[in-house]
């Protein structure tokens, strides 16, 4: 857990690092070796890494745009995660889906850069499971601005009267962009939109990850044994803005250094400490997660970008015939009118 | 139909965003019952300026942010506008419609057919399209076509500062739903470079641009190329450089796609015999193919050559070798221009 958490956070700094090269003086999001937009989860490390300790390969997980904490967690192959990050031909999608749309269905991972969106895609995960008679979950991660929409509230409501083995976790930062909690959003947490739905609301009030661990053992194993769905809410912090490039004048500055003064991982060290394991061991966990980035980032910017002609492959996984799937659909023969 | 010339007077240039912005304070100022409403419009003034400044003229109940709930919020626009209102109702990124399109498409542009011309929706659906920046296939459309394929909506897309500022001001004061299509790349925001063309000369005062008046932002008499949005700019820098050549490019800039300027288009290939379409669309079922239908019943003993230059059938793809590849750069409208020059 410690593990992931570091190597979440250390590979985030990496990533912002890369993402700022090329991008100075003026900031121009479309510059430089990671484009289009980046969002960093320093400060939610604690809510993927505690709750993907329960989870074995076969079960699923739906991440949103802020990914890549819950990605490591999971297993996600971190060089080709990387090298999908960088555009390039061996990322886990081809250089086709970037940082908010990563695939990778040997550890039954996605994610959706629309909010809300990947709640459904959990719910059909966990139905299958339950009509193949197995005993894998699927777990649906959303930001706390995301439990007003809709595609969340009607996916608790299936995923409960059809008892479905799906642990829906909110990662409370506090902030949707600019939009504090408290101004979209009536009651006190999240956890209790469960009450509508007639199923478990649980919150962990801390980004505390041992905390959040055991939270999720219960919720993970309810739904393993065919007890149903449960709504976990844990408080993560936003440490820095929704976005790269995010100016965050819509944020008191006081919040910002509050959210960085609380660091689970830094928190979780001195747990480990307190139960007898030595400042070695972690400085040893910590080096092995450097030396894993770094790698996992050499090799991403080593590979080739993808050729601009398989921008044509994979529209479909079986080309209708009569579509040539590797070719440009895009030539056009002028035709003749009256001469 | 030309457009007015932009009042040179005061020389105010300005960007499209603040242009826009403009507009709405001015109608909002006019109209206690204008008000604006979407995510992070308030506090953050719009992710992409849409509404940079507003708070500081008008408070939280006019200038609203709300839940990310966009079924239910341009629901809620839809609902007000019945009521009389004359509300803003802003969705993101264009992508996002699918949280939310029975309010669009089954509510918001069916109730005044439906009602058999009862009801009417007096609202404004501001929205940000295009790519270029990489974002991938859930933040970089431009869907055009779709918007314009299904009726009932009003469907303007500026290209300038001073179209709109104009075409924003007949938007709001418009009895029927409008749906405002602004390119990310073309708004003036520090973090996405605009291309030279966008920012232009605005007046001060309040005018209007009426809908169905396409333009001509350049002369020319060998080929013609319709296009809209951002591909105007891709257009016109084709057409200084195909000069170059001694090929007179005409550059018609579409505006709005509901209602439709065909007569413009029309004379123009009745002049040149030579029509490109560039759209920053998909490619099939969309506005290339609209345009070149709309010519082809109209004026088919006009068109000696033809060609089409849109997004290829794919979602737009993160990387960048791929993203260049189904966006039309410059360099394809160069060559689709000369293809149709040559072929005639």
């Amino acid at each position: 857990m410690f593990d992931d958490m570091v190597t979440a956070r250390n590979y985030e700094e990496r990533l912002q690092e890369e993402y700022l090269e090329g991008k100075q003086p003026a900031f121009d999001i479309s510059a430089g070796p990671i484009p289009g937009e980046l969002h960093l989860a320093a400060g939610h490390e604690a809510s993927g890494a505690g709750v993907c300790q329960h989870l074995r390969e076969d079960d699923t997980v739906t991440a949103p745009h802020r990914p890549h904490h819950v990605a490591i967690a999971k297993g996600v192959d971190l060089k080709r995660m990387t090298a999908e990050i960088f555009g390039r031909q061996a990322g886990l999608c081809k250089g086709k889906g970037g940082h908010m749309h990563l695939f990778d269905p040997d550890v039954k991972f996605a994610c959706s850069g629309i909010i809300a969106e990947g709640c459904p895609p959990a719910v059909g995960a966990g139905l299958a499971a339950k009509k193949r008679n197995t005993d894998s979950v699927a777990v649906a991660f959303l930001g706390e601005g995301a439990i007003d929409q809709g595609a969340f509230l009607e996916s608790l409501n299936l995923a409960s009267v059809q008892n479905l083995p799906v642990v829906f976790v909110i990662e409370d930062n506090d902030w949707a962009i600019s939009m504090p909690k408290e101004r979209v959003t009536d009651v006190e947490n999240g956890s209790q939109r469960a009450d509508g739905f007639d199923l478990p609301g649980v919150r962990v009030d801390s980004d505390d990850a041992i905390a959040i661990y055991e939270t999720a053992k219960k919720a993970v194993g309810r739904a393993r044994d065919g007890n149903g769905p449960t709504l976990i809410e844990v408080q993560v912090h936003r440490r820095m803005g929704h976005f790269m490039g995010d100016p965050e004048s819509y944020r008191p500055e006081t919040d910002t250094e509050a959210a960085q003064q609380r660091d689970s991982i830094e928190r979780l060290a001195s747990d480990l400490r307190a139960h007898g394991v030595d400042e070695e061991e972690i400085e040893e966990i910590r080096d092995n997660a450097h030396d894993r980035v770094e790698e996992a980032i050499e090799w991403a910017k080593d590979q080739p970008e993808p050729e601009p002609e398989e921008a044509y492959e994979d529209v479909f996984s079986n080309p209708p015939s009569g579509v040539t799937d590797t070719e440009p659909s895009i030539e056009i023969r002028p035709s003749g009118g009256d001469d | 139909m030309a457009q007015q010339e932009p009042e040179q007077e005061s020389g105010r240039m300005l960007t499209m965003s603040r242009a826009m912005v403009e507009a709405i304070a001015h109608e909002m100022h006019e109209n206690e019952e204008v008000f604006y409403m979407g995510e992070d419009v308030a506090d953050y003034g719009g992710i992409f300026d849409s509404t940079d400044g507003l708070l500081d003229e008008f408070d939280h109940d006019r200038i609203m942010d709300v839940p990310i709930s966009e079924t239910a919020y341009l629901g809620a626009a839809v609902g007000a506008a019945q009521e009389g209102m004359r509300p803003i109702a802003e969705l993101m990124f264009v992508d996002f419609f699918g949280v939310c399109m029975d309010q669009i498409y089954n509510q918001m542009a069916k109730n005044t057919y439906m009602s058999g011309g009862s009801v009417n929706v007096p609202m404004v659906l501001t929205t940000a399209v295009g790519g270029t920046y990489n974002d991938a296939a859930q933040h970089s459309q431009t869907l055009y076509g779709t918007f314009a394929h299904l009726p009932g909506m009003k469907v303007v897309v500026p290209s300038t500062a001073y179209d709109a500022k104009g075409l924003m001001h007949n938007a709001i004061r418009d009895d029927d739903p409008v749906v405002y299509l602004f390119h990310k790349r073309l708004m003036g925001i520090g973090w996405m470079p605009a291309p030279d063309g966008p920012k232009t000369a605005v007046p001060e005062d309040d005018y209007t641009i009426p809908f169905g008046n396409a333009d001509i932002k350049r002369k020319g008499d060998d080929v013609t190329v319709v296009t809209l949005g951002l591909h105007v700019h891709r257009a016109l820098e084709a057409a200084d450089s195909l000069a170059d050549d001694d090929i007179e490019t005409e550059v018609i800039d579409l505006r709005t796609l509901v209602p439709l300027d065909t007569e413009t288009v029309q004379e123009s290939v009745e002049k040149t015999g030579r029509l490109v379409v560039v759209d920053e669309d998909y490619r099939s079922f969309g506005v290339t193919g609209e345009i070149i239908a709309s010519v082809a019943e109209g004026s088919l003993d006009d068109l000696d050559a033809v060609e089409r230059v849109a997004v290829p059938d794919v979602p737009l793809p993160y990387a960048r070798p791929l993203e260049n590849e189904v966006i039309p750069g410059t360099d394809d409208i160069i060559e689709t221009v000369q293809n149709v020059h040559s072929n005639s």
